[in-house]
C-alpha cells in the first residue's frame, strides 16, 4: 500500500488506452467504412433485371447477371458436392484411425501446405490438369479448383470437431458391439453443429473466390449450360466489369460486389449460430 | 495411447456378419487422407513440368533478371518477385501492430458490451472476399490516395526516393495498404483467440501488485502470448505473399522496378491473374508458371516455419511459456 502508481505511470496508462481505443477505432472504422460503401453503391444496381436478365453486349446499358448468379450457384454447389464427402472422410481418417501415425503427421502437414496454398495456384494446378490436356476452360475445372480449396478447411475443422467428442462415447458403442464406421457416426452426431459451422465457412469461403476461377471456369456472357464449357460466375464478372471502360458495367460490378459480400457475410453468420448451437 | 486402446476394444467386432464394413470404412478414410499427400505432391510436380521450358531456357537467372518482354519471349521474376516481398512488407509494418492494439483493445480495455459484437464483426470481416477490398480500392480508395495522401507524403517526405513521381493512385504503397485492410481483421481475431486464453490469475497477479492496465498488457498478457501471436502473424504473412484480386486491382502491373512506392508494380499473383488468361505463346505460359511455381515455395517455405513454429508452442503449452 505504500507505492501507489505514481503520477507519471498512471498518465502513460491514460495515454495507452486512449491511443488504443483510437487505434481500434480507426481499424474498425475504415473496415466498416469499406462495408458501407459497397452497399452504398451496390444497391442502386440491384434491379428487377440484374436477378433476371442476361448481359448486353460491351458499352449498351441494361441487362443483368442472372447467368452469372446461377453460374456460381451450380459451381459452388458442384464444389461442395465433391469437396465436403473427400473432406469429412479426410478428417475421419485424421481424428479415428491416424492420430499418432506418421500418415496421419504426414497428412495433417499437407493439409495444412494446401489450406495456405494461395487460392491462384489451386487455379494454375488446375489449369495444368484439367483445361490444358482438355483443350478448354469449363466449369468441372472450376468446380474442381473450388472444391479443392474446400477440402482442407472441410478435413481440419471434421478433425477438430471430432476430436471434441468424448472417447467414453464411441467406446460405449463399440462395448456394445456396434462396428467402427457406427461408433463414428454416432461422433459425427455429437459433433453436429461444429461440422456443419466448418462446411458452412468453407461454402463461404469458395463462393466468394476469383482467383481459382480466372483460369478454369473463366467467364461467359451466356446461360451456364453445360459444365464442359466456360461457366458464367459474379466473381470473374466483378473482375472484368471493373476493369471495363464502362460505367453500367461498373455499376453492374458494385451491385455484384454487394451481393457476394451479403451471401457470404449470411452464410458465416449462419456458421456461427450452428457453431453456438454446438457449445450449449 | 487412445488408438491403441480403439484397436483392442474394436477387436471382438470383427467376428459380426458384416465384416467388410469396417475394412471398406477405414479403407475410404484412409483413401481420402492420402489424397492430400498426393495433392500436394501433384501440385509441386505439375507447376514443375509447366515451368520447364522457362527452366531450360533461363535457367536459376530466371529469379534474378528484371526483363519481361513477351514480345521477343524474354522473361525473368525480379519485379514479380521484389513486388510480392515489398508489397506484403507493407501490409505486415502496418497491420501487424495495429491488430496488436485492437487485440489488446478488445481483451483488456473494451467492456464486454463492446468487446463481444466488436470481436464477432471483425470475425466477419475476416471472411470478406478479397475481390470487395479490390473494388473498393480501385473506386474508392486510389482516388483518395492520389488527391490527399500521395501529395502530402511527396509534399513532407519528397525528399525520399520512397515517395516521389506522380500521384497516380494505384501503385505499390496503395497495393500494401489493401492487402494491409484485408489481413487485418484475420490477424486481429487470431491475435484476439491467442490474448484470450492468457490465464486470467496471471494477470491477477499483475493487477494484485498495483500494476496499471498498460503495464499489465505490456509485462504480462503480451509476454505470455508473444509465441502465439507471432504464430498469429505468420499466418496473415501467408495469406499476403499469395493474395491476388486485392493486390490486382490497384497495383497497376508493370514489369519494371521502380525506386518510389508510388510505381506501379506487380506480385506474382497479380501477373498471373492478369496475363495468364491472355498468354498463348508457351514460353510466356511457361514463365507464368514458374512465376507460380516461385510463388509455391515461398507459401511452402511459409507453412513449414509456422507448422514447426505451432508444434513448438503446443508441446511447450501448459508450462506457461
Amino acid at each position: 500500500m505504500r507505492r501507489r502508481p505514481s503520477r507519471g505511470r498512471k498518465a502513460a496508462d491514460t495515454a495507452v488506452r486512449a491511443v488504443a481505443s483510437l487505434a481500434a477505432l480507426l481499424g474498425i472504422g475504415v473496415l466498416a467504412l469499406i462495408l458501407a460503401e459497397v452497399a452504398r453503391r451496390g444497391a442502386p444496381a440491384l434491379d428487377g433485371a440484374f436477378f433476371t436478365a442476361l448481359p448486353g453486349p460491351p458499352g449498351v446499358e441494361g441487362g443483368g447477371l442472372a447467368n452469372a448468379i446461377l453460374g456460381t450457384l451450380a459451381l459452388t454447389a458442384a464444389a461442395t458436392a465433391v469437396g465436403v464427402p473427400l473432406g469429412l472422410l479426410a478428417g475421419v481418417y485424421l481424428s479415428e484411425f491416424g492420430r499418432d501415425t506418421r500418415l496421419g503427421a504426414a497428412v495433417r502437414f499437407c493439409v495444412n501446405v494446401l489450406m495456405g496454398l494461395p487460392s491462384i495456384l489451386v487455379g494454375l494446378f488446375v489449369w495444368t490438369v484439367l483445361v490444358v490436356p482438355f483443350r478448354s476452360f469449363s466449369g468441372y475445372a472450376g468446380a474442381v479448383a473450388l472444391a479443392l480449396i474446400m477440402l482442407p478447411v472441410v478435413a481440419r475443422t471434421t478433425e477438430d470437431m471430432l476430436a471434441l467428442v468424448p472417447h467414453a462415447l464411441r467406446e460405449g458403442a463399440l462395448a456394445v458391439g456396434a462396428p467402427r464406421w457406427r461408433s463414428t457416426l454416432i461422433a459425427f452426431k455429437a459433433a453436429r453443429g461444429g461440422l456443419i459451422t466448418g462446411v458452412l465457412l468453407a461454402v463461404a469461403r469458395v463462393s466468394g473466390e476469383t482467383a481459382p476461377l480466372l483460369f478454369t471456369a473463366l467467364n461467359s456472357p451466356f446461360w451456364p449450360r453445360s459444365m464442359s464449357e466456360p461457366v458464367a460466375n459474379l466473381t470473374v464478372t466483378v473482375f472484368q466489369y471493373a476493369m471495363s471502360p464502362y460505367a453500367d458495367w461498373q455499376a453492374k460490378a458494385w451491385g455484384a460486389s454487394l451481393l457476394i459480400m451479403a451471401a457470404v457475410l449470411t452464410t458465416s453468420l449462419l456458421a456461427r449460430t450452428f457453431a453456438r448451437e454446438r457449445t450449449r | 495411447m487412445t488408438t491403441s486402446r480403439h484397436a483392442t476394444a474394436a477387436e471382438p467386432e470383427r467376428r459380426r456378419p458384416r465384416p467388410w464394413g469396417d475394412p471398406l470404412f477405414r479403407g475410404l478414410a484412409a483413401a481420402a487422407a492420402g489424397l492430400f499427400l498426393l495433392l500436394t505432391a501433384a501440385v509441386f510436380l505439375e507447376l514443375v513440368r509447366g515451368s520447364e521450358l522457362s527452366l531450360a531456357k533461363f535457367g536459376p537467372s530466371f529469379l534474378w533478371r528484371e526483363a519481361w518482354n513477351p514480345v521477343t519471349g524474354d522473361f525473368g521474376a525480379l519485379s514479380s518477385i521484389a513486388g510480392t516481398l515489398i508489397s506484403t512488407l507493407i501490409a505486415m509494418a502496418l497491420a501487424v501492430p495495429l491488430s496488436l492494439v485492437i487485440a489488446l483493445f478488445l481483451v483488456e480495455l473494451a467492456p464486454p458490451a463492446v468487446a463481444k459484437p466488436v470481436g464477432a464483426a471483425i470475425e466477419l470481416l475476416a471472411a470478406v472476399p478479397s475481390i470487395i477490398y479490390g473494388m473498393w480500392g480501385l473506386f474508392v480508395f486510389a482516388p483518395f490516395m492520389a488527391d490527399h495522401v500521395q501529395p502530402f507524403l511527396s509534399a513532407r517526405l519528397g525528399f525520399l526516393p520512397l515517395f516521389q513521381g506522380p500521384p497516380m493512385g494505384i501503385g505499390m504503397l496503395t497495393a500494401g495498404i489493401i492487402l494491409a485492410l484485408m489481413i487485418l481483421p484475420f490477424i486481429t481475431s487470431v491475435m484476439r483467440d491467442v490474448l484470450k486464453m492468457v490465464p486470467p490469475v496471471v494477470k491477477e497477479a499483475g493487477y494484485g501488485m498495483g500494476s496499471t492496465v498498460w503495464e499489465v498488457a505490456r509485462k504480462v498478457t503480451v509476454r505470455y502470448g508473444a509465441r502465439g501471436m507471432a504464430g498469429a502473424c505468420l499466418l496473415g504473412l501467408g495469406r499476403a505473399v499469395g493474395e491476388t484480386m486485392a493486390v490486382t486491382f490497384v497495383i497497376g502491373n508493370n514489369h519494371r522496378l521502380g525506386a518510389s512506392l508510388f510505381d506501379a508494380g506487380n506480385t506474382i499473383a497479380s501477373a498471373l491473374a492478369n496475363e495468364f488468361a491472355e498468354a498463348a505463346d508457351p514460353l510466356y505460359l511457361s514463365a507464368l508458371v514458374e512465376l507460380g511455381l516461385v510463388l509455391f515455395l515461398i507459401t511452402f517455405a511459409i507453412q513449414g516455419l509456422t507448422h514447426v513454429w505451432i508444434r513448438r508452442l503446443e508441446r511447450s503449452a501448459g508450462r506457461g511459456f
